[in-house]
């Protein structure tokens, strides 16, 4: 049972549930203590000690019925085990088995799995596929590339290498019995298919969900195929909500500490020392202020959507950002991105500002025009652009000023270091006035990027 | 008194529950034994009303411990939770020993054994005497052990999830000043949340996570059953099955078992034989409660009260 609950373990992080080594003990521990013979009182032992949140319930309950509806696998001892299936499967039954057969004066032996099969001792097959799925640890399986190779390293557990053998023999004394075989076998096939897809199932959820993130955190993000776009916004969703639960703290909380010994001794010197008054120490923190300044043109139209949707999330986590959108005009898009869902939000700004060709010049004009006031020298400016102005004045001087009047400055910019001033790229002019400078072209760089700039004022 | 002892089996939790008015699902009743047998606390998530905090008070009064709760709200700290100092005796002391100083110092001859008292004397502000203990510090303290209700976890902030943690993996906490506070009995542990705010994995680790929803139609009878004793069998039936149909609708606050429970009571305190149209929307209110709720389900009530009769047919 042991070996059994190991394998639920996995098949349960196949399921996307977090189970840890400590978990595993708990939950052993728990099993230890409810048994397992009542199969409903094991699922909730189970349920309750794995399972971390009503979706991990969920999943891990379908998990569990896809795992315990398959006959258990005897590992301790798989050869033994079906050897004394088989025996047995001959011993109760002669008539139908080989025994019979050897009996009309053909002193052909077979192997076990021949016997088996001959025998159609479903339950007996059942568990031999079991143990053959131990011993070729299927629980091992991740790719759907892999189901063809697992499913004969099984067969050849079970002996079929004997049974070809058996075939082949009985072709030429027994033909009937040999067409019986062969089609017992082909069932079989079947069968172990079916085990291996059910294996695929419990075992090689996690992986290929794993991969196909991993893949598409490092993909850049102007590049990304319009079928993989959903799935992007549910990953940048997932980073904006990690982020946000990293970093969010209520808005308002007591700010008392400890008592200030020096402070309430002083305060109540009139009174001799005597403790009328208490001073407390106080705990200040910055001012989080953020002006995030985004660039929705044409030539980063796709990019920027991306952007939109994690500064969407900026607003969440830090009390004070002001957040602008320009391409060929800049706009403020703070009170869109902070009433509307991201989706509204979106379009609206895209509607508004957005596909234009980009014109950091005059945006900065705009910028400096109506929102320099907004800038104090505790705010963090952070530009997201490719710095791509279509050979017009990039205005470098206005951005030398934001960058005098802030605390910091940081360009996020998905392009390539190498594409940097070539062609009508303006990042070096604008990289001298900037306090970081960072490609920002994958989701795992994004997130890093904006990780870095909440993390400072936590 | 109820028996101290862990409960022997699941079964012997549902019917302690039981005789406490507290009808527990299975699920439920593994959660309690589980976590005396393997000594975690439960977290228990799920919507409000559903019994989260009953659990708590059903197992302290089964087994006959006493209930210590805190309610979780935001800006909640150690010197609330856990232990404080008691400054203004401290000072206090200050003074005293002000005027006692040319006593303890009596005997020194020199400037570095008058330090050395001194000294001795200092370590005694930070010992037990001057300790406030808190809830936490309280449930820890119990020789008889105690069920702990930590109430609403979710309206902390995280910094005090972290506080709890070693609590609530070894039933133990440290003040600096003086050291680790065992249980002497270990507590048993309920935290409730209304996922208000994820907590975090940590947190999560150290307990069963119990997830409560609404309950089914026959659980939620016997729960009526239990808790309104005058109600008839037939009324019962349907009032739930109504509920259930509520349920369904798309609404800001759906009912909730305390919901049930109440209205209930208005039913059988109205004299109700049976639901019709006229006695539902009048107590609608007891049911729902936002008035754009009861807009919403107005129109539907007719319905409802037809289909709940129909299932009793069946069910």
């Amino acid at each position: 049972m042991r070996q059994n609950l190991h394998r639920f373990f996995r098949a349960a992080r196949g399921a996307g549930v977090h189970v840890s080594p400590a978990e595993s003990i708990d939950a052993m521990r728990a099993v230890a203590q409810v048994g397992i013979t009542d199969r409903a009182i094991l699922r909730d032992a189970l349920l309750l000690t794995l399972a971390k949140s009503q979706d991990e319930k969920l999943a891990l309950g379908g998990c569990f019925d896809l795992f315990f509806s398959q006959p258990e696998p005897r590992q301790d001892q798989p050869e033994a085990d079906y050897e004394d299936n088989a025996s047995q499967g001959s011993d109760q039954s002669p008539p139908s088995g080989s025994a019979s057969e050897a009996g009309e004066g053909q002193p052909v032996e077979l192997g076990s799995l021949a016997q088996m099969l001959l025998s159609q001792d479903r339950n007996a097959i059942a568990a031999a596929i079991a143990s053959a799925s131990g011993a070729a640890s299927l629980s091992d399986i991740r790719y759907s590339t892999q189901r063809g190779i697992f499913s004969s390293r099984i067969l050849d557990a079970m002996g079929l290498q004997r049974l070809r053998d058996d075939v082949d023999e009985l072709t030429a004394t027994n033909p009937t019995l040999a067409e019986r075989l062969r089609a017992a076998l082909d069932a079989l096939r079947e069968a172990v298919r079916d085990t291996v897809s059910q294996g695929l199932a419990l075992y090689a959820r996690e992986e290929a969900e794993n991969l196909r993130n991993e893949i598409l955190r490092n993909a850049p993000l102007a590049r990304i195929e319009r079928r993989q776009v959903a799935e992007m916004r549910a990953l940048i969703r997932q980073i904006a909500r990690r982020l946000r639960e990293r970093y969010s703290k209520p808005r308002k909380r007591q700010r008392r500490g400890h008592l200030d010994v020096r402070r309430t001794l002083r305060r109540n010197a009139a009174w001799g020392g005597i403790p009328f008054l208490t001073a407390w120490k106080r705990k200040h923190r910055d001012r989080p202020k953020i002006v995030a300044l985004c660039d929705v043109s044409g030539s980063v139209a796709q990019v920027s959507d991306f952007f939109l949707l994690l500064i969407h999330s900026l607003h969440e986590v830090v009390d004070d950002v002001r957040s602008f959108a320009f391409s060929s005009h800049l706009i403020e898009v703070s009170e869109i991105l902070e009433k509307k869902s991201p989706e509204e939000a979106m379009a609206e700004i895209m509607s508004k500002v957005g596909f234009g060709s980009s014109d950091y010049g005059s945006s900065l004009v705009d910028f400096e025009k109506d929102f320099m006031s907004t800038l104090t020298p505790q705010t963090t400016v952070i530009v997201l652009g490719d710095a791509r102005s279509n050979n017009l004045d990039p205005r470098a001087d206005i951005l030398r000023r934001i960058s005098e009047r802030s605390k910091r400055l940081v360009w996020l910019n998905p392009e390539g270091r190498l594409a940097w001033g070539f062609g009508d790229s303006e990042m070096p002019r604008y990289a001298t006035f900037c306090s970081v400078v960072r490609q920002c072209a994958t989701a795992q760089q994004l997130e890093r990027a904006v990780s870095d700039i909440v993390a400072t004022y936590q | 008194m109820a028996d101290q002892k862990p409960s022997t089996s699941i079964e012997a939790v549902e019917s302690g529950l039981a005789a406490q008015g507290y009808i527990a699902s299975r699920q439920i009743a593994t959660a309690v034994y589980l976590s005396q047998q393997i000594e975690k606390p439960i977290l228990v998530e799920g919507p409000a009303g559903v019994g989260k905090t009953e659990l708590a008070k059903a197992i302290a009064a089964w087994r006959g411990m006493k209930m210590i709760r805190l309610q979780c709200y935001e800006g909640l700290d150690e010197a609330k939770a856990l232990y404080e100092w008691k400054y203004a005796k401290q000072l206090l002391y200050t003074q005293i020993l002000k005027d006692k100083l040319g006593e303890v110092l009596g005997g020194a001859q020199t400037l570095h054994a008058a330090l050395g008292q001194l000294h001795d004397f200092g370590d005694v502000f930070f010992s037990k005497e001057f300790v406030e203990p808190r809830p936490l510090l309280q449930a820890l303290e119990q020789p008889g052990g105690c069920v702990l209700l930590i109430d609403e976890i979710d309206k902390s902030d995280a910094e005090f999830e972290s506080l709890l943690l070693e609590i609530l993996s070894d039933f133990q906490v440290t003040i600096p000043e003086f050291g680790t506070v065992s249980a002497i009995t270990p507590p048993t542990v309920i935290l409730t949340s209304n996922s208000e705010r994820d907590l975090g994995d940590a947190l999560k680790r150290r307990c069963l996570h119990l997830h409560i929803g609404f309950p089914e139609q026959r659980l939620e009878e016997r729960i009526v059953e239990s808790r309104v004793p005058g109600i008839s069998q037939a009324l019962r039936r349907q009032m739930v099955g109504f509920i259930h149909e509520v349920r369904s609708l798309d609404l800001k606050k759906l009912p909730s078992v305390s919901e049930t429970i109440d209205w209930a009571r208005v039913l059988v305190l109205l004299q109700a034989s049976e639901l019709d149209t006229e006695i539902v929307k009048d107590t609608l209110n007891v049911l729902l409660k936002y008035e754009a709720d009861i807009e919403a389900a107005q129109p539907q009530i007719t319905t409802f009260i037809a289909k709940a009769a129909r299932s009793n047919v069946f069910g």
